[in-house]
């Protein structure tokens, strides 16, 4: 022990680097930005009022916190049976799902987007499928509207919700679902009462993680919607780019981060960040 | 009667299984098919094959730019992001830490809050810097974004590592830094390069804080295909992208083998 001590007091200072970067590249650049919220143009609440006041940025913020909460209830229902399948299939199967779901999360963002341009363009391959198969007579307008933002979130937020929810069920003994039916429960009255509340905490880490990750979105909105889905990253940007309004886009910034922050908190006090961080 | 709705729901959750898995692979197929068309647009089917968008990718002083712009700012940032990951990752784990949790979330936060606000924070402090434009702002921004990649997947392989066997080297005698060399490092060694695998590929791919701190003379790959995307769309960035794809998944192949050579768990 009196050899292994000093060493521990040691080891503590490796995380000094990585946390002194931290502080002087992350921490207090992002301290800046949303202190301009109340100091620019000048020292005071006015970019608050500003934002509440204009109908334009309400609808911003309005478009974002939409998007997320219809992103997530989809993912959450494509995502259960995937994560089911991964959870109780053959090896084999889980091997191949795993590989499925983790290839794209490897991908850039910007490539698979760019691709689910290609996918849903008027003259694409998904227009000329429903154009075959009768569905439509007329190609669909899938892009730069809701449709196309939805197609390119889930695209990218699957994982999200799949991964946590897969750790869920892999917890849950097949043993509970056996006995429920032995003991005459019907599969659909089991599956609500006894497997589904067993998933819950999977499934309210990768819900929140989603609806998180959406509120930031920038790329998927700017690529796939129109202007009635412009987001609050959008905004953010065009603040900075187009107007110079540093004061705008920290009070910007500041709403989205309160935002997460208070899921983020709210996830940790239901579940436990340990959990959500797998 | 229970066969019947365990059926049902059977059949439900393969058709619903085959159809996300379409979806998630169906745009990486239509990049790469695309990346061979002969047509200047992009046009789907293609109506012929050639490499000319890879002949183009390395011709075009546009492309090879931001190639070695990506590159030259992906090794140092990658390998950074892998010393201070580590090292912190050591720390949090193995190391008595007052408040561990809190700098452990701490550390976690670039990866949490959304890359717009990162983005705009550096942009606005690098302009009094002197560092919008430069390599090296590039750089410090790749490495504060990737770190939590790599203590995430460092720390999850310490902690499956068992400490009595470095206990047991420090007990037989062997000096602090020699257990870290000869017993610590080679157990931690896939956990390592995975997360150096994670921070490479991240790097690469991150746009929006290189979006924001790059100029058109200091561009990485990620900020000119934005710029491609939104301008005149070309097979070009579909060539770019299939070679990321093709890195990536050359990346999880090696991962996977690394970890059925060494039994470790996936995360």
């Amino acid at each position: 022990m009196a050899v292994t001590a000093p060493l521990v007091g040691r080891r503590a200072l490796l995380v000094l680097p990585a946390l002194a970067l931290l502080l002087l590249a992350f921490v207090g650049p992002v301290g800046w930005l949303l202190a301009r919220a109340f100091t620019q143009p000048q020292v005071g609440l006015q970019n608050f009022e500003a934002l509440w006041q204009r109908q334009g940025y309400l609808q911003v913020l309005w478009n974002t916190v939409e998007i997320s909460a219809m992103v997530t209830p989809i993912c959450v229902l494509l995502g259960f049976p995937i994560a089911h399948a991964m959870a109780t299939g053959s090896p084999r199967l889980r091997r191949w799902l795993v590989f499925i779901v983790l290839l794209p999360f490897w991908t850039s963002l910007l490539v698979r987007t760019f691709a689910t341009v290609i996918l849903l363009q008027r003259t694409g391959p998904v227009n000329a499928v429903l154009i075959g198969l009768g569905l439509t007579s007329e190609p669909l307008p899938l892009l730069y509207n809701m449709t196309g933002v939805m197609a390119g979130a889930l695209q990218v937020l699957l994982p999200f919700v799949i991964f946590p929810l897969h750790a869920a069920m892999a917890r849950i003994d097949p043993a509970f679902m056996q006995a429920a039916l032995t003991l005459g429960a019907r599969p659909a009255r089991a599956f609500f009462r006894v497997y589904l509340p067993l998933t819950f905490p999977g499934l309210i880490t990768g819900a929140a993680l989603v609806f998180i990750s959406t509120l930031g979105y920038f790329v998927t909105p700017a690529m796939l919607g129109g202007p009635r889905q412009t987001m609050i990253a959008q905004l953010i940007q065009d603040q900075i780019a187009q107007f110079g309004n540093w004061g705008m886009a920290g009070a910007l910034s500041l709403v989205l981060l309160a935002i997460s922050g208070v899921l983020f908190l709210l996830l940790h006090l239901t579940i436990g960040l340990k959990g959500a961080m797998r | 009667m229970s066969g019947d709705g365990m059926g049902l729901w059977r059949r439900l959750r393969g058709l619903v299984c085959t159809l996300v898995a379409l979806y998630l692979i169906a745009p990486l197929a239509i990049v790469v098919i695309i990346s061979f068309s002969a047509a200047s647009f992009l046009q789907f089917p293609p109506p012929g094959l050639s490499l000319r968008w890879y002949v183009n990718l390395f011709d075009d002083p546009g492309w090879t730019n931001s190639l070695t712009v990506s590159v030259q700012v992906l090794v140092p940032s990658a390998t950074l992001a892998t010393l201070l990951g580590t090292a912190a990752a050591l720390a949090l784990v193995r190391g008595r830490i007052p408040g561990a949790q809190f700098v452990g979330a701490l550390l976690m936060l670039p990866i949490i809050v959304p890359a717009i606000i990162t983005a705009a924070a550096l942009f606005g402090v690098y302009r009094g810097l002197g560092l919008n434009g430069t390599l090296t702002g590039l750089i410090i921004g790749h490495v504060v974004i990737t770190v939590p990649y790599v203590v995430a997947t460092v720390g999850s392989g310490l902690r499956t590592m068992d400490p009595r066997l470095e206990d047991a080297a420090s007990t037989l005698g062997a000096p602090p830094l020699a257990t870290f060399r000869r017993v610590t490092l080679p157990l931690l060694l896939p956990a390592i390069l995975s997360g150096l695998l994670f921070a490479a590929v991240a790097s690469f791919d991150e746009l929006i804080v290189s979006l924001f701190v790059s100029t058109a003379r200091v561009r990485p790959v990620a900020v000119q295909m934005w710029s491609n995307v939104r301008g005149d769309v070309d097979p070009t960035i579909a060539a770019i992208a299939s070679l990321c794809f093709a890195f990536a998944f050359l990346a999880l192949l090696a991962e996977g083998m690394l970890r059925r050579r060494t039994g470790t768990e996936g995360p």
